[in-house]
């Protein structure tokens, strides 16, 4: 016997005695008397997960999508982008009293928000694709609650040590050190939550004005209040729920479930290639038995609590750690690495019939999401190029209608509501046509304005316009006729039409 | 509830004891997070009813009922908004109170408080009579038009709003008066049919060009003291054109005929003594908004 595989049957004891993990064998099923007034609890307490850190390439790849997202996240609101005078300088803005959104060089108005629309079915999409694919990658790598479980838990791991040190120290007496060490942890986790909150709250004012606000304690109520509430609900879900947010509360993975199919790529154990499990001794054979050898490394590693060989499950997000954690084993025992791997459900069942695992990547819902995909991608930037800087509605008044005015002639009035959002001044002229002999005119106030608007930078300009037609004409339209009113600007001739009516007695 | 735990086979889990035809209920306990959120709301509530209003009882015959520690009261809560809200805007409208007229409507930030006032005080007090887009009806005139009886500049609409029409508790009030040639016997039946007669051939709608003769005479005799030799009217008497197409008691010939029988005297009060200087200024700059002004 080698120390190799001594350490590797300890493993697995420890790993069947501390991850809750049934005993297999014959030794019968357990009973419990769970009306018992013991064994009835309130409600089922959660049993704390204690994962362990594993090496490999999908450890590694989630460092760095971890590194890359939370940078993305509370670098952000500080990143600037020149809009000119009188506009804020920050890149990605939300800013609700003057209601715009800024993205870069993307200005949302509040009445575009169909842009915001078109990203969200666009996101919605694209997780649709990534799911038929490749199954949780979201879950597993980018979503929020993932990446901030994996830090806090990094946390956890940097004051208290690794799995078994903190199952002991869980359950050891509370000693100075422990205080010490649960101390730091806690702390480090709220520095973390309010930095979390302190950078939310950056996206929707001035980045460097509100920092030196908060600094100086002269930020308004809310921002401590939004601080507050993020860096309770990261503390929370980070520290504390964990995965119990993905089981229990997010309804991700109910949908995700109708995302995959047989020929999605999915974390699996391949049990045609690891039963019958069981400890295995260095130098015997292992002809007649599978390569798992029941080490509980998988079981150890994963963040969810579960044992991935129970096959695929609701709670597994699909993180690909006890991938790494089976890979290392394998490696030692000198058996093929990916007994736990990417695999579909196809591919399981063409081993079993002796056929060559493939994968199948195109297949009609793949096609499908990324058709619809690219259509609406391509809708979104035609629209986007296409977006006028230029809008005009105009509301007719509806009471009344209309007016006789001493001279026969029937009159209407229109408020006409002018956008320019242009970072400069323009100069529009108002006009209308589609009726014969209708004349725009404005209220004496207005003066010698005439036809011409001048509207404000990133400005909205309204103004009351009337439009009368002699007798005569308006009793041949009988009613309502169809009118036009085309803004143009006076610099650069670009125009914007409103179709609206014109009303007069009906005959 | 029965001293005999009955436990159910098939969950193993114990029963309440009771029995209904058969059905028994499982007796699974609360979960814990429910619990401690009633057990506060219990704690909150005896806190409520020390601090908040609670609590009715009988004071000397009289119902009362327990203020709270901090007296809070929606009635004060609700006077302290609408004084704040007369507070923040009391400087624009002591502004549209005192500045004359055509600098409050250059002026857009202004005119925008003074519109959406006019508007408000609109509703509240003339659109009874001229309706809620002050489109008017029979003797109401429409503000709407470019008919103005006794004047559309913003002076002459002000001095309406603020001494009213016939309104005889003003000093200042516009007068006039449309006599009831009919009912006083000042012209006979046929007189004023030859004068309604004259009065439609000012719009070119006379049918009966003798009697529209006849009744050029008796006009001249009798109308255009107020309503001028070709029927034009008089703002300074608030006497209505007749040539043109608004007519604020119908166009009809009956109606006329029923005009010049009976006379004309609508009345609309003085807002002077009623509404405030700023309030008055913001109707008028909203009035002559309406139809454009003049």
């Amino acid at each position: 016997m080698t120390d190799t595989a001594t350490s590797l049957e300890l493993l697995a004891r420890e790993a069947a005695a501390q991850a809750g993990a049934h005993p297999h064998g014959d030794e019968g099923e357990r009973y419990t008397a769970v009306n018992s007034e013991k064994n009835r609890p309130l409600y089922e307490s959660r049993v704390k997960v204690y994962p362990k850190l594993v090496h490999g390439t999908f450890r590694k790849l989630k460092w760095l999508v971890m590194a890359l997202t939370l940078t993305i996240y509370y670098v952000t609101p500080w990143l600037r982008w020149e809009r000119g005078p009188d506009l804020p300088d920050q890149a990605v803005l939300l800013d609700f009293p003057a209601r715009r959104f800024y993205f870069f060089f993307l200005e949302i108005w509040p009445q575009e928000f169909y842009y915001v629309t078109g990203l969200l079915i666009l996101a919605a999409l694209g997780l649709f694709l990534v799911t038929s694919v490749a199954g949780r990658v979201w879950c597993g790598y980018a979503c929020p609650q993932t990446v901030w479980t994996d830090l806090f838990i990094y946390v956890e791991r940097f004051f208290e040590g690794e799995r078994a040190a903190r199952i002991r120290l869980d359950k050891s007496p509370w000693t100075l050190a422990k205080v010490a060490r649960k101390t730091g942890k806690h702390m480090t986790w709220i520095l973390i939550a309010l930095a979390t909150g302190g950078a939310w709250v950056f996206y929707f004012a001035d980045a460097p004005t509100l920092a030196a606000d908060l600094a100086t304690l002269e930020a308004p109520a809310i921002a401590y209040l939004f601080i507050g509430l993020f860096a309770l609900t990261t503390y929370t879900l980070g520290g504390i729920a964990r995965e119990q947010v993905c089981i229990y509360m997010c309804p991700w993975p109910r949908i995700q479930g109708a995302m995959f199919d047989e020929e999605s790529l999915l974390v699996s154990y391949k049990d045609d290639r690891g039963e019958k499990r069981g400890p295995h001794k260095k130098g015997t054979s292992w002809e007649g038995r599978g390569d798992c050898i029941d080490c509980g490394q998988c079981v150890a590693a994963c963040p969810m609590g579960i044992d991935i060989r129970d096959g695929m499950q609701l709670e597994c997000i699909q993180c690909a750690l006890c991938i790494d954690a089976c890979d290392e084993i394998m490696d030692k025992v000198e058996r093929p690495r990916g007994l736990i791997a990417y695999d579909t459900l196809r591919n399981h069942d063409r081993r079993r019939a002796g056929e060559t695992p493939r994968l199948n990547i195109v297949r009609p819902r793949t096609i499908l999401y990324a058709v619809v995909l690219a259509v609406v991608a391509a809708v979104m930037l035609v629209a986007l190029l296409n977006r006028s800087t230029l809008e005009l509605s105009v509301l007719p008044d509806r009471n009344p209608l209309f007016v006789t005015l001493s001279d026969g002639s029937i009159r209407n009035g229109y408020e006409v509501k002018v956008v320019n959002k242009e970072h400069s001044e323009r100069i529009f002229h108002i006009g209308v046509e589609g009726i014969d002999g209708a004349i725009l005119s404005r209220p004496a106030l207005a003066g010698d304005n005439g036809a011409t608007l001048v509207v404000g930078p990133d400005k909205l300009g309204t103004a009351r316009f009337f439009v009368s037609l002699p007798g005569d004409r308006a009793r041949e339209i009988n009613g309502e006729a169809d009118l036009k009113f085309i803004v143009t600007d006076l610099e650069d001739g670009k125009t914007a039409i409103k179709a609206t009516t014109f009303r007069g007695p009906a005959k | 509830m029965s001293d005999h735990k009955h436990k159910d086979e098939v969950t193993g889990v114990e029963t309440t004891g009771h029995d209904w035809d058969g059905i028994r209920e499982l007796n699974n306990p609360l979960p814990k997070w429910w619990l401690y959120t009633f057990y506060i709301c219990i704690v909150w509530s005896f806190a409520y009813w020390v601090v908040m209003p609670a609590w009715p009882y009988l004071s000397g015959g009289a119902w009362t009922y327990t203020t709270g520690v901090i007296g809070y009261e929606q009635r004060n809560v609700v006077t302290n908004e609408l004084a704040a809200i007369a507070e923040g805007r009391s400087e624009t409208m002591l502004k549209i109170a005192s500045m004359p007229l055509e600098e409050v409507a250059s002026d857009p930030a202004l005119m925008e408080v003074a519109l959406g006032a006019g508007k408000a005080a609109f509703g509240d007090n003339c659109a009874p009579c001229h309706g809620s887009g002050a489109q008017g009806g029979k003797g109401f005139p429409n503000l709407n038009d470019d008919d103005w009886l006794w004047g559309g500049t913003l002076e002459d609409i002000r001095v309406t709003l603020t001494h009213g029409i016939r309104w005889d508790a003003d000093g200042d009030t516009r007068q006039n008066i449309m006599m009831a040639y009919g009912r006083d016997g000042i012209l006979t039946r046929a007189e004023i049919s030859d004068v309604v007669e004259h009065v439609l051939s000012l719009s070119g709608r006379s049918e009966d060009t003798d009697a529209a003769a006849r009744g050029a005479s008796i006009f001249a005799d009798q109308c255009v003291a107020c309503h001028g030799a070709e029927g034009k009217g008089n703002r300074e008497l608030g006497a209505p054109d007749l040539s043109d197409h608004i007519w604020l008691y119908g166009e009809d010939r009956a109606s006329i005929v029923q005009t010049v029988s009976n006379g004309r005297s609508g009345v609309m009060p003085a807002w002077g003594g009623r509404l405030g200087e700023g309030t008055i200024n913001a109707l008028t700059l909203y009035v002559h908004s309406l139809g454009g002004g003049e």
